[in-house]
């Protein structure tokens, strides 16, 4: 890796303290001021299993989890089996000989072994084991030159809930552990600069609540489904302090139509799945299409099909949630590619939502949803747009009035004079049934034609607001990777790797996805000398929608579906070889 | 503001068949509507789909004509979003006992605040007369030639079951009663089920009127105590030669609404949107 750049991993079996070590370290090197990216690989199991926890921390903004890491803490035997040889020089392995053997012939050439007799500090200062993965960190703090005060302070965040007397203990350990690094090992020169000011940190699920708190959700009802269970988490333990409603439902059948009850009402309420819960808010999301309701659905993609991996992440999702329910109808698809795009797709979700009153949706994905980040403060100024909406007391009031721009005025229950009935059938201006005695009548099939083109045209409408997709890097590239979503993320760092291979490569990264700024999407494949599609799913779901709206079809793909994120490696090695091949 | 029937009945047509049971729940709701004096603009009628979802279409008030089985979660959801409107839930046998059963048994714990009607004809009337949850083991319909071979939900004992808070049922032959049990859920605090036997003079040829006439009788002319829950699971297993109607059992406890933090401030309707500085400000120092 450059200068300034050290990514560390920790390992252990799931209860073991992984995720709380990985933790402190991750908000301490925020708090330095460097730049944090991260990646938890954790397992379908409450206990037992193996969960590793990768923290990259670098000066300068990093956009992944990084290809490699130096500093391994090995918590348990297999750690140490399984990523020591992995490790990239020069590096170290923090563990404790008192506990495990590190066999030093797979070592790699410059990566050395530290030694940490964190068992013995634990009860040496606490009389119990637990806090041995405390004295590890210690340790570690000390070879990326982190301050002592901060990695205290890191500590009495996570632990102080727990008590003045237990954060006092983890200090304590800490230091320990962090003395004994300096005294007995050998430094390491990883020029990393941990002395900014505080950065925030946070997951894109974490970005999309805030965002969604600032676009003034009022209603969130969620059935528990990984990767989707922490934005219902979060949101219930802030419901009290914010005034969020949460409902935790039967069903995710239960939750989007609740969603909908809710948006008629005039609440901003949402709800959010993973591919298997939005599987069964399918018929529902053609509800708020034919009905007009706003809602909005976040769709955090996990492995499929069926149960999947369900602690893996893919773009698998794609296909269904654009090809969602029967008949045509608007919908919005927004894929935000960062914590901070999470959090801007989430207002802007609510404005939409409510502008044109159809469902929208945000795609996330587990990488982007629960890894944490360093992000820039976000704007907590955002304008809230509600739409359309009817005057109290007017005559003749037509719910669905045909307008041009395809929107029209809503009602809320509770105003006077306004009263009509949302109805899933088709219906007329008024909200009259069309389905039963009047279907086939000519006046009716006229009818239902000019209802029909009536929520098209939203589309159209919406289309001015969606934003073309991104492009990053040079204007004239050897290369173009087009990518989606989350995978921005290893794209950008694989164009910072490129830049040294004499290859020059741009980034063309869509985010709003649907409807489709097609014009700017083609203009930008037309200017491209070579493309490399780049997505998370094995029939390659954007390619091929991108394909039938240019009519553009892209050079070479790199398609992964194995449930690990995209690496930038990865992607250098494709674009090397898809111009070794020109 | 006196409110009249004529003023709360659409100049929408019903489509039902001539004679079907839904006329009579129909002008049962407009007459408890028009007692309980409810402004129509406070009123949403929520529905699912079905011969019976139609309902809402025939009452000049707001109105969700949703999908099938739906009925419950779309009428929670206005509910918690605005507590102070009024909703009426309604729909089929086959709506609520059937694909929606699971949202039926849930809301009925939860104990929200609104009414169920349940039009139960003991068939699937819209898609043209298929055996439905109560329908009566044995009996042959399109979907079951030689006889139904399962036993019927007992809605009612799975209400006193599940916790609803005002349970009763009706008779479309007696739009009298079932207005005043129409009224006596909407005055009620919690959940209320009127289930409603509303023949379906097309497909049912079983349950007709001639056939309730002959057994039903009326709970409130047999000294039945509506506060004793085990009397109530008794009446609720009469069936065959006299069927009971009328209120099973009431009973005042808490409801979701009340009991749920975040309506304390009031409806979420009229919350303001977004967030104040100081509130930003203590969220952003939870990432730092
Ligand atoms: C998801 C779904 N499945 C099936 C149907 C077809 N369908 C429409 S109404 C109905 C049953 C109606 O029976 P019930 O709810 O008892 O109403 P009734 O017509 O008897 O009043 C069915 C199965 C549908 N509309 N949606
Ligand atoms: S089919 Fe039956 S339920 Fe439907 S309208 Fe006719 S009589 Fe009523
Ligand atoms: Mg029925």
């Amino acid at each position: 890796m450059p200068e300034g750049d050290v990514a560390i991993r920790i390992g252990g079996a799931a209860g073991d303290g992984v995720t709380s070590t990985g933790e402190v370290y991750a908000i301490a090197c925020a708090r330095s001021g460097l730049h944090v990216t991260t990646y938890e690989s954790y397992q379908s199991v409450i206990r037992g299993g193996h969960v590793w926890f990768q923290i990259r921390a670098a000066n300068e903004k990093r956009y992944s989890q990084g290809d490699t890491f130096q500093l391994l803490i090995g918590l348990d035997q297999q750690t140490l089996d399984v990523h020591a040889p992995l490790l990239s020089a020069p590096g170290g392995v923090i563990h404790d000989n008192d506990r495990h053997d590190l066999d030093e012939g797979i070592l790699p050439e410059g990566v050395q072994s530290l030694p940490v007799p964190a068992q013995a500090i634990s009860m040496d200062v606490s009389g119990k084991p637990l806090m041995q993965n405390v004295a590890t960190l210690g340790a570690l703090a000390h070879h990326v030159g982190l301050d002592l005060k901060v990695l205290h302070g890191s500590l009495a965040k996570m632990f102080g809930r727990k008590g003045e007397e237990i954060v006092k203990l983890n200090e304590t350990v800490a230091e320990r552990g962090y003395r004994h690094a300096a005294k007995q090992h050998k430094p390491f020169e990883f020029a990393l600069r941990p002395n900014g000011e505080g950065r925030l940190l946070m997951s894109g699920h974490e970005s999309l609540c805030l965002g969604a708190l600032a676009g003034g959700v009022k209603l969130v009802a969620q059935y528990p489904m990984t990767p989707a269970s922490g934005i219902m988490h979060w949101m219930a333990a802030h419901a009290k302090d914010y005034g969020v409603l949460v409902k935790q439902t039967e069903d995710e059948l239960a939750a989007m139509n609740l969603v909908i009850g809710a948006n008629f009402a005039g609440a901003r309420a949402m709800t959010a799945t993973s591919g298997g819960g939005y599987a069964l808010m399918v018929e529902a999301t053609g509800l708020a299409g034919m009905t007009e309701t706003p809602a909005v659905i976040v769709e955090a993609q996990r492995v499929g099909p069926s149960t999947g991996l369900p602690t893996k992440t893919e773009q698998g999702d794609l296909q269904m949630v654009f090809g969602a329910s029967q008949g045509d109808f608007p919908r919005i698809i927004l894929a935000p590619r960062s914590p901070e795009e999470c959090y801007e797709a989430a207002w802007r979700a609510f404005n939409l939502a409510e502008s044109y009153q159809c469902p929208v949706f945000i795609l996330t994905d587990l990488y982007l949803g629960e890894m944490w980040r360093t992000v820039e403060p976000p704007d907590f100024q955002v304008p809230i747009i509600r739409g359309l909406v009817a005057e109290d007391g007017g005559e003749g009031y037509r719910r669905y009035e045909i307008t041009e721009s395809g929107v029209s005025p809503r009602a809320f229950p509770g105003q006077a004079g306004l009263m009509f009935i949302a109805g899933s059938d088709e219906h007329d201006e008024k909200g009259e049934l069309i389905s039963d005695i009047r279907a086939g009548l000519p006046e009716y099939v006229d009818t239902r034609t000019r209802m029909m083109e009536k929520r098209m045209r939203k589309l159209e409408t919406a289309l001015n607001e969606m934003k073309p997709p991104e492009l990053w890097g040079p204007e004239d590239a050897d290369l173009t990777i087009v990518s989606w979503g989350s995978t921005q993320a290893a794209v950008r760092d694989a164009l910072e790797i490129l830049k040294g291979t004499g290859i020059t490569a741009n980034s063309l990264e869509f985010f709003d996805l649907w409807p489709l700024r097609v014009d700017e999407a083609r203009r930008a494949l037309e200017a491209a000398s070579e493309t490399l599609m780049v997505e998370g799913n094995y029939t390659g779901q954007f390619h091929r929608l991108l394909r039938a709206e240019t009519g553009i079809a892209l050079g070479h793909a790199l398609r992964k579906y194995d449930g690990e994120p995209f690496y930038p490696r990865e992607i250098v090695a494709k674009a090397e070889e898809v111009l070794r091949g020109r | 503001m006196a409110v009249e029937v004529h003023v709360i009945k659409s100049d929408t047509k019903p489509t039902w068949c001539p004679g079907c049971g839904d006329f009579g729940i129909l002008n049962a709701t407009l007459k408890a509507v028009q007692a309980t004096q409810l402004d129509p603009k406070d009123l949403v009628v929520v529905s699912g789909i079905g011969c019976s979802s139609n309902l809402p279409h025939f009452l000049r008030s707001y109105g969700f004509h949703g999908i099938h089985g739906r009925v419950m979660p779309v009428a929670t959801g206005i509910r918690l979003a605005n507590p102070d409107l009024t909703v009426i839930a309604t729909g089929g046998d086959g709506d609520g006992y059937g694909i929606g059963l699971g949202h039926f048994i849930h809301a009925m714990r939860r104990n929200f605040d609104l009414t169920y009607i349940v039009m139960n004809n003991e068939i699937y009337g819209l898609t043209t007369g298929q055996a439905s949850p109560t329908s009566e083991k044995g009996m042959v319909t399109k979907s079951t030639p030689w006889g139904s071979i399962e036993w019927p939900v007992n809605p009612i004992a799975l209400a006193l079951s599940a916790g609803a808070s005002y349970i009763s049922r009706g008779f479309s032959g007696d739009p009298k009663q079932m207005a005043t049990l129409i009224e006596g859920g909407l005055r009620h605090k919690g959940f209320a089920l009127v289930d409603v036997f509303s023949p379906c003079v097309t497909y049912n040829k079983v349950n007709t009127y001639p056939f309730f006439r002959e057994r039903v009788y009326k709970l409130e002319d047999e000294d039945h105590d509506t506060s004793d829950l085990l009397a109530a699971y008794e009446k609720a297993h009469e069936w065959g030669e006299r069927i009971p109607i009328g209120l099973f059992y009431r009973v005042d406890k808490a409801t979701y609404e009340e009991e749920e933090p975040a309506l304390s401030r009031g409806p979420l309707v009229k919350q303001p949107l977004g967030l104040s500085q100081e509130q930003a400000e203590a969220l952003i120092q939870e990432f730092r």
